[in-house]
């Protein structure tokens, strides 16, 4: 066979694969079943579900993301400074902290935070419940930050550095407008896909069970599935990970043009 | 502070320079001075260490041993406020390193007003003057990735001569330039020199060395192998390494 025959041929196997899971999947599959479970009426239609899913869940999804961001990423410029110390027990101890908290499940801080360390240490945490999930976040998120600043800073040329300072520039000064400014600019994609992370990450907060208006978007969706007018189904599921979807995929392809444009810039 | 030893009023005093990296021994004892208003050119082979000497006297290398006294400051007295010795010298880097984030004005003007202590007003005058001076007035609002790497580099003196330093090093200002730009350069560096700046110069032009150095200073192997004057050194020079690496540059 000459090898165009049998390229084509190849290709004709695949597609018609394809057709054939497609037309068992229309067969075999109940679709009414799904329709019931998945897209009840009543839950997509005006007044049904999108009210609460969107002015509670995402609104708090959106509020929970953006604290745990903005303070984890206050926690990662400081472990990376401290990783990048020239004191070695600073490096020691940032080293320790972010391979310690990456090491763990993020819902197992969460948990402790929540529940074990209020008692332990008779915290009351600021914000409740939610307040100490939400550290428990930003731990975890710091960790994971730290590193990639690490990277990005590291990224900054040396030759950066000894320009400041050999302008006189103290080694504080250098860090805060030479260097950090510079590295904050190659940390963008991936800060972003962090970002992204912590989105889905805030669906952990499920598991703290806290006040109606303070759930975050799984939390409602999930209270969706057993009252309201979609109760017995999955359809407030279905609409909820459709809301993370038209919040994290614009994201991801941000991320995508933004590494495209800095890979041109080299 | 303890007083610094007498050292005769040079711009830059060098005493039994010692520099290991690791096990590397790159400078093996080295005296050098440089007076003031003199231009002293430092040539070479690659790795005899002539990068490491510029960068020691303003210590973005730490010397293993040996003395480095600056306008008679002792630089390798623990005690010596580092930043302030290095404010008052201007460096210029074959890579340009420039702040890439910052315009031109910018980067002409942030350690002015940080280390200085300038108005933001006066640093602009004092930027907007230097620029002139390189031939590069009107850039002020470009990024340093607009620029070409002969303008590049010319910002990178504005900047170093916006601190009114005692004394500017260059090391190799020109070798990463496009031959076209390298003239352009040039010029700014002698009309530094015609103005009486002290300056030391790291260089593969044997033509600037001849024409602006005062001095020439041969370096191989982490030692000054001969020094004089340039047009001696270049026409006559009394080493056989000397001879050899003439023989391959010129
Ligand atoms: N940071 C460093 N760490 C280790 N070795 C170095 C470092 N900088 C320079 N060297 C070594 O020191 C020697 C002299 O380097 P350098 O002063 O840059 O020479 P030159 O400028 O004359 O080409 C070279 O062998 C180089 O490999
Ligand atoms: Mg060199």
């Amino acid at each position: 066979m000459k090898r165009t025959t049998k390229r084509k041929l190849t290709d004709a196997i695949l597609y018609a694969v394809l057709v054939l899971a497609v037309v068992l999947a229309g067969a075999l599959i109940d679709w009414s079943a799904v329709k019931a479970n998945f897209f009840d009426p009543a839950g997509w239609k005006r007044g049904g579900n999108w009210g609460d899913l969107i002015t509670i869940g995402v609104k708090n999804t959106i509020v929970y993301t953006l604290v745990a961001f903005v303070f984890g990423f206050g926690l990662a410029i400081f472990l990376a400074l401290m990783k990048l110390s020239p004191v070695a027990p600073y490096r020691w101890l940032a080293t320790g902290y972010i391979e310690f908290f990456r090491g763990l499940p993020a819902l197992i801080v969460i948990l402790v935070m929540a529940f074990g360390v209020p008692i332990a240490f008779n915290w009351q945490p600021p914000g409740g419940l939610v307040g100490a999930g939400l550290i428990g976040l930003i731990l975890v998120a710091g960790a994971y930050m730290a590193e990639t600043l690490r990277a990005g800073i590291q990224a900054v040329p040396k030759g950066q550095t000894e320009a400041a300072r050999s302008l006189g520039m103290s080694a504080g000064r250098t860090t805060l407008s030479v260097v950090l400014p510079q590295a904050l600019r190659i940390v963008i994609p991936p800060l972003t896909n962090e970002f992204v992370l912590l989105i889905k990450d805030t669906a952990l907060l499920f598991v703290i069970g806290v006040q109606v208006g303070q759930r975050e978007l799984t939390s409602v969706a999930r209270d969706l599935t057993t009252s309201g007018p979609t109760a017995g189904t999955s359809t407030s599921l279905i609409q909820a990970a459709i809301l993370y979807l038209i919040i994290t995929l614009p994201l991801t392809r941000l991320v995508a043009l933004l590494e495209k444009r800095q890979q041109r810039a080299r | 502070m303890t007083v610094p030893q007498q050292t005769s009023g040079r711009a830059i005093e060098v005493r039994d320079l010692h520099k290991y990296f690791g096990e590397n021994e790159v400078l093996k004892g080295i005296d050098f001075h440089v007076d003031h208003g003199q231009v002293v050119c430092v040539i070479g082979p690659s790795g005899s260490g002539k990068s490491t000497l510029l960068r020691c006297v303003n210590r973005l290398e730490d010397p293993t041993s040996g003395t480095i006294w600056v306008e008679g400051v002792d630089i390798t007295d623990p005690e010596t406020d580092l930043d302030q010795v290095r404010s008052r010298i201007g460096i210029v880097f074959q890579s340009f390193n420039l702040f890439p984030h910052m315009n031109v004005m910018r980067n002409l003007c942030i350690a002015q007003q940080r280390v200085r202590g300038r108005s933001k007003d006066e640093a602009v005058e004092v930027a907007r003057a230097n620029l002139a001076k390189v031939g590069l007035a009107g850039k002020e609002d470009a990024y340093p990735a607009h620029l070409s790497g002969g303008q590049q580099q010319r910002v990178a003196i504005a900047r170093a001569l916006s601190m009114d330093p005692d004394m500017m090093l260059f090391d190799e200002p020109t070798s990463a330039l496009d031959p076209e730009l390298v003239g352009d350069v040039l010029a700014v560096m002698k009309k530094l020199a015609s103005e009486g700046m002290t300056m030391m110069v790291v260089t593969h032009e044997m033509g600037f060395a001849r024409e602006v150095g005062d001095k020439l200073v041969f370096m191989d192997d982490g030692v000054i192998v001969e020094e004089g004057d340039p047009a001696e050194v270049l026409a006559n020079p009394q080493h056989e390494r000397t001879r050899s690496f003439l023989s391959k540059v010129l």
